[in-house]
């Protein structure tokens, strides 16, 4: 059905342009027009499609609406009014419409479901012909205005300016809604555990009892070994992609022959489109392993899960995110400036350390917390490798354990949606999402502070 | 302001092909010879068999059309196509009987000693003082905070530029005007008390006023410096300059005293470029 209206729009909408600019071409012909022929072109088929585009956005939902009001108009309140027990009738009923119910319908959902198929019928043919109603009379309204003195460019010009504000809004206000239904669920879990607890708390152990007479789970929710979890493991992930990253990008940029670096810079581009997961089983089932076995013969003991297993492999994960990034910062420096340092009998290696970095050094920092922002957020790799316990420990041969994962593993499986437990996962990921913020706005400064006017 | 008749020649300007491979000049004032000096870019023949002694303490300028070689042959002087992997250069350049080209040469080192300031100015992204510390810094030419201070000071006095920047040696050299920033880059280039200067059109991204400060200023270095510069503007070149070379695809057509240039070329090519036919 939506089918048909959008053959019916896509159809007005050519027909609508095709009839425009011919119109224009016409009054062309006797005098000079203010817009060419195809922006009255444009014009027609906007008037087409801003109506019939809103008829359909409208129209859609209403029509469900009414659709699903008529047939559960036969069924008790408490059944209607309860809103899972109502996606569940409507489930049965689009079933019983569509021939897949299995079982026999009783009658009441017999009837309902009967009410459904002619509304439905009903409301589709009325959305479909208000569109092509509104369809035409836009195409009249638009060719009516197809004139000599008609600014037509003006008025397509100003459509796209809408098309492209409404895109911008729509990421705006998405990112808005995450927050703010984030913001909600925090609240309602600092209504159960105090913020100070959770903030300052320094054991993580959010498993509370389901039964009254479990034992031993009352829980406790402080984030602190999170934090040094996350801490850790972030902290020699970028010690690994920190130094590998910015030499790789320096070589890249500085050094290497055009050829070697058409090459490289892709292959080096694919390790940030390996799956996390299969970085994660070889952190898990590769390295840990090993570097259990080699901190054995030196006599450390070293956990089968541990944080450095997990920050290597993260360290390699974002290898490419800093090294692609500087490689390009570092490429956007001035040649005047290397000739200049060249001319001045400055080394390579020193133009390098001495010109080329400082002015890159914004757009340098700005890979390092794009980094950072990865590392933090990482959890496949952490889940697989360094486990589950949240020890408050600074040792990487320990277990740890992080924001992310904390967050998947609460939020896995059939949950409570009222319980601490459930809620701290929400308080979790506000905690985290600030923490990534507060570094962009540090970056963002930091690149502000130091941007350096070349050019 | 053309002091051309005190220049003595070693020779009477003579076509330049006449001396090619002779390898050394005799004569103590010539300071930098090149004998048939020719560069490849790719396939490209970009400069054919250059020869020319450019006399110390002076200013030689070399013009012609665009595309000419004269910025090719500028660059050769301190290498600076060494930069670009394409570029090949044969022949054979001395800077004081030393040739530049030899396998033993330490680039670094010639590019001590052979400044240059490019086209448009280029400040590194830097302080006023960062920007002319650089050079001596990175060849040891200080021992201590006290010598870099005082030739950060001497080489701004001497390009005219410390009286306008004596409060601000700590705000970035690419804040100042484009004037500014050119005398800063010379500067820089003479921080390191060099024996030759190139200049690549330094003023052609300048106006006027800046350009006349940049024109005093060369005229009061070349008492200490030998200096090279390439330049577009014939009248730059008469007004500057004791020597003028004149190239033409890839070819030094002409080189001999400025006057003698402008009144009386030898080569047709010359008087139809000087009188406005071409280029």
């Amino acid at each position: 059905m939506n089918l048909i209206f959008l053959a019916g729009l896509a159809l007005l909408v050519a027909v609508g342009f095709l009839f425009g600019r011919s119109r224009a071409n016409v009054a062309a012909q006797s005098e000079a027009m203010h817009s060419r022929p195809v922006y009255h072109g444009a014009f027609v088929a906007i008037a087409v499609l801003v109506p019939m585009v809103l008829v359909l956005a409208l129209g859609v939902p209403a029509g469900n609406h009414i659709v699903e009001t008529q047939a559960l108009g036969g069924f008790a309140p408490s059944l209607v009014d309860d809103s899972l027990k109502r996606s569940a009738l409507l489930r049965d009923i689009i079933a019983v419409v569509n021939g897949q119910y299995s079982g026999n319908p009783t009658p009441a959902l017999q009837r309902a479901a009967d009410t459904y198929a002619s509304m439905r019928a009903f409301a589709n043919t009325l959305v479909l012909g208000t569109g092509l109603v509104f369809g035409l009379l836009g195409l009249a309204y638009g060719l009516r205005a197809v004139s000599v003195r008609f600014r037509a460019r003006t008025q397509v010009e100003r459509f796209v300016k809408v098309v492209l504000a409404v895109a911008a809004s729509v990421a705006v206000l998405t990112t808005i809604g995450i927050v703010f239904s984030v913001l909600f669920e925090t609240v309602r879990f600092f209504e159960r555990v105090s913020p100070l607890e959770f903030l300052f708390g320094l054991h993580w152990s959010p498993q509370t009892a389901i039964r009254a007479d479990q034992a031993g789970s009352s829980g406790a929710f402080g984030i602190v070994p999170l934090v040094t979890g996350t801490l850790l493991i972030t902290t020699i992930a970028m010690l690994i992609a920190g130094p590998i990253g910015l030499f790789a990008a320096i070589y890249l940029a500085e050094y290497a022959t055009p050829r070697f670096r058409s090459w490289a810079k892709p292959i080096l581009e694919i390790l940030a489109g390996i799956p996390t997961v299969v970085l994660g089983f070889f952190a898990a089932l590769s390295l840990a392993p090993w570097l259990r076995e080699s901190g054995g013969i030196l006599g450390l003991d070293v956990a089968s899960e541990s944080a450095l297993a997990a920050g290597v492999v993260m360290g390699m994960m974002v290898i490419p995110f800093v090294s692609s990034l500087s490689d390009d910062v570092i490429n956007a420096v001035p040649q005047s400036l290397r000739d200049g340092s060249y001319a001045m009998g400055a080394t390579k290696s020193e133009t390098v350390k001495k010109v080329v970095l400082p002015a890159a050094f914004a757009g340098i920092v700005s890979a390092f917390m794009l980094a950072i922002s990865r590392a933090v957020g990482e959890t496949m790799i952490v889940v697989m490798a360094a486990g589950l316990a949240a020890n408050l420990t600074f040792n990487p041969l320990e277990a740890v354990t992080t924001f992310t994962v904390q967050i998947k593993t609460i939020l896995v499986g059939d949950q409570e949606f009222d319980s601490a437990k459930t809620l701290s996962a929400f308080a979790l990921g506000f905690v985290l999402f600030f923490f990534t913020l507060t570094l962009n706005v540090i970056a963002l400064q930091i690149v502000k502070r130091y941007r350096e006017q070349y050019d | 302001m053309n002091a051309v008749a005190n220049i003595e020649l070693p020779q009477p300007a003579r076509e330049p092909a006449a001396d090619a491979h002779v390898t050394s000049a005799t004569d103590p004032h010539i300071k930098v010879v090149a004998r048939s000096v020719n560069v490849f870019y790719g396939d490209k023949h970009a400069l054919k068999d250059v020869s020319i002694d450019v006399p110390e303490r002076s200013v030689t300028a070399f013009i012609g059309p665009s595309g000419c070689g004269k910025s090719t042959f500028l660059r050769c002087i301190n290498r600076m196509n060494d930069t670009i992997p394409i570029a090949r250069v044969s022949g054979r350049i001395e800077i004081e009987g030393q040739d530049i080209y030899d396998s033993s040469l330490d680039v670094v080192q010639l590019r001590a000693r052979v400044g240059m300031v490019f086209q448009k100015p280029n400040p590194f992204p830097k302080s006023v003082y960062e920007n002319i510390a650089y050079g001596p810094r990175i060849h040891g030419l200080a021992r201590n905070k006290g010598e870099l201070d005082e030739i950060v000071v001497t080489s701004l006095k001497r390009a005219g530029l410390f009286e306008e920047v004596k409060d601000r040696l700590g705000d970035s050299g690419t804040g100042l005007s484009g004037g500014q920033q050119q005398r800063l880059c010379i500067a820089r280039a003479i921080a390191v008390n060099p024996d030759v200067i190139l200049m690549d059109e330094p003023c052609s991204a300048l106006d006027p006023i800046a350009t006349a400060r940049i024109e005093e200023l060369m005229d009061e270095l070349r008492e200490n410096f030998t200096m090279i510069i390439v330049t577009h503007s014939m009248q730059q070149a008469a007004r500057v300059s004791q020597r003028t070379a004149f190239f033409h695809l890839g070819v030094l057509v002409e080189s001999g005293p400025t006057e003698k240039i402008f009144t009386n070329p030898d080569d047709q090519r010359t008087q139809d470029y000087i009188t406005g036919r071409f280029g």
